[in-house]
């Protein structure tokens, strides 16, 4: 074991869906959850990191101490991570920080969300100097139309068709079949993918991934102490690296929520764009490569993103994904399974609590508990998320 | 009844016969800016904090686009009933820079693709009347499909 490897003792959720409830109730039962099966109680925890996100019109911002209160004060240190999309993966990072630092030896992840419905919109007010508020205003520009561009350029540059994009939501529809926590369980084909009304051209409605009610929660702990409770640390999961980098100047891809890039008129493009190398930065942290993994869970916004995600991982060329789709090698019982647990696809987005239910899928998945969907013989998986404002992340667990 | 025209957005573009945006550019090292803003250059190999207002090309490529077919949610004020138009990602040679627009009013998704050469335009976004008849249109920039032109 790595000096740097963080212990993964328990992992919990409270099943994704649509209910408009208080979300410190889900993140409480995903507390309760993930200290169960730790077999560790509220009072050990010393450390709570809370992904936060802004829900307009909600129970507001969500903090780590929003938790703590909610579990009882129990005088327990906090901090807050907000980082869009990559929030709970920030969070995880601010407690492995602490970890390693020796302020604390057992940390406990939180992110919990409630959704409205429809497309997601900016926080109210005129706000004439926020990017975020602009962009609905002034273009309408939705966070489908950005993902629909990336869709668009795979058409126009590699020929992939509406039917590979659809092909990633059947996929994706069986592999969340017998996940509990799913919220969508209902098997897709490539027909109800291309009957589905167009929303931003060329993605369609299931293309597009909903919104969701949901929360997750892990507890990670430095090796000297899992090794108290636990005694051998074999099969254990452990944390091998968090990326949580952002963009390299310039960043010369359009992304959200953004009215322009950088200019590459007096800087080159660096040799990695930044998605490529958030996932790089987590390789080289690991000292392990695309061959190590067993399985990926990506932040499939859209059918097509999760095709790019491929490419991002190193799991093939740029270029390729659409082939790689389609010889069966992300489909569970494939070489390299991406998003056993059905991914975004099947569960929506909860945002604050999606990177934390990533890494949840991946150590699920290295015990051997991921029932129907278990992959045969994992060892390692690889988690990437990306979102508003440049926050990205990618995470490496290892048995 | 009178009608005026005023930018949805203040400095971001002209509102001339020939339309251009505004950008900024860095009076040390040369890099540009959209939207244009003051202060800091953002190369963080340069220390200048003088971002001069710069007039871009009105010509570029299509990097990508999209059609939404959906009301976008407000801050969006959508026309009723709404109708489907096209967003486009521009690529500007000169600027290196790719620009998110809207495109004019009735060019559509099938009307577009990636490569194809884009002139800076306005449209009218939204607009407002009051009880004195007085009726405001409020102006932004689109990107329009532009004659190609022998390289």
């Amino acid at each position: 074991m790595n000096d740097r490897d963080l212990v993964v003792m328990g992992v919990g959720m409270h099943p994704w869906g649509k209910w408009g409830h208080d979300f410190t109730e889900y993140g409480m039962i995903a507390a309760r959850a993930a200290l169960a099966d730790a077999g560790l109680q509220w009072k050990d925890i010393q450390y709570v990191a809370g992904a936060d996100t802004i829900r307009n019109g909600y129970p507001g911002f969500i903090a780590g101490s929003t938790f703590a209160q909610k579990m009882g004060w129990t005088g327990v240190r906090v901090s807050s991570s907000y980082a869009a999309c990559a929030s709970g993966a920030q969070a995880l990072q601010t407690a492995r920080a602490s970890i390693l630092a020796g302020f604390c030896d057992v940390a406990m992840v939180i992110g919990a969300d409630t959704t409205p419905k429809g497309f997601f919109a900016p926080v109210g007010g005129e706000r004439k100097t926020d990017p975020d508020w602009l962009r609905f205003h002034l273009l309408g520009a939705t966070n489908p139309v950005y993902f629909a561009l990336f869709a668009r350029r795979r058409m126009d540059l590699y020929g992939a068709t509406a039917e590979d994009f659809a092909m990633v939501k059947v996929k994706n529809s069986r592999h969340g079949l017998e996940n509990p926590n799913a919220r969508f369980r209902k098997e897709s084909t490539v027909a109800d993918v291309l009957n589905s009304p167009v929303v931003s051209d060329p993605l369609r409605l299931l293309d597009i991934c909903a919104t969701s009610d949901g929360a997750a929660a892990m507890i990670v702990t430095s090796r000297e102490f899992a090794e108290k409770r636990l005694g051998s640390l074999n099969g254990v999961p452990r944390i091998r690296a968090v990326s949580t980098i952002t963009p390299t100047y310039p960043q010369t891809i359009l992304e959200l929520p953004d009215f322009a890039t950088d200019s590459s008129a007096v800087v080159a493009p660096p040799e990695r764009g930044f998605k490529d190398s958030i996932c790089h930065a987590a390789y080289e942290e690991a000292g392990l490569g695309p061959d190590d993994m067993s399985m990926a869970e990506v932040y499939d916004l859209s059918t097509a993103l999760e095709l790019d995600w491929y490419e991002h991982l190193g799991l093939c060329a740029k270029g390729e994904a659409e082939g790689l789709l389609r010889s069966g090698a992300t489909t569970i019982g494939g070489r390299i399974p991406v998003n056993p647990s059905g991914g975004l696809s099947c569960f929506g987005e909860a945002i604050p609590a999606q990177a934390v239910a990533q890494v949840c899928e991946l150590v699920w998945q290295l015990r051997g508990q991921a029932g129907a969907r278990q992959i045969e013989g994992a060892r390692a998986g690889i988690t990437a998320t990306q979102g508003l404002f440049a926050h990205g992340s990618s995470v490496i667990v290892s048995v | 009844m009178s009608t005026q025209r005023v930018p949805a957005v203040d400095g971001w573009f002209s509102l001339d016969e020939h339309p251009h945006l505004i950008g900024g550019r860095c009076a040390s090292c040369g890099t540009y800016v959209f939207p244009p803003r003051a202060g800091a250059c953002p190369n963080p190999e340069c220390e200048s904090d003088e971002l001069v207002p710069t007039a871009l090309s009105r010509h570029g490529r299509v990097w990508s686009y999209t059609e939404n077919r959906y009301a976008p949610p407000p801050p969006y004020k959508a026309a009723e009933p709404f109708e489907p138009y096209a967003l486009v990602a521009v690529e500007l040679e000169k600027e290196g820079i790719i620009v998110l627009g809207q495109a004019p009013k009735g060019i559509l998704a099938p009307d577009l693709r990636v490569g194809m050469r884009m002139q800076l335009e306005t449209d009218v976004l939204f607009t407002e009347s009051n009880d004195q008849g007085e009726t405001t249109e409020h102006m932004i920039y689109v990107w329009a499909p532009a004659a190609e032109v022998a390289s």
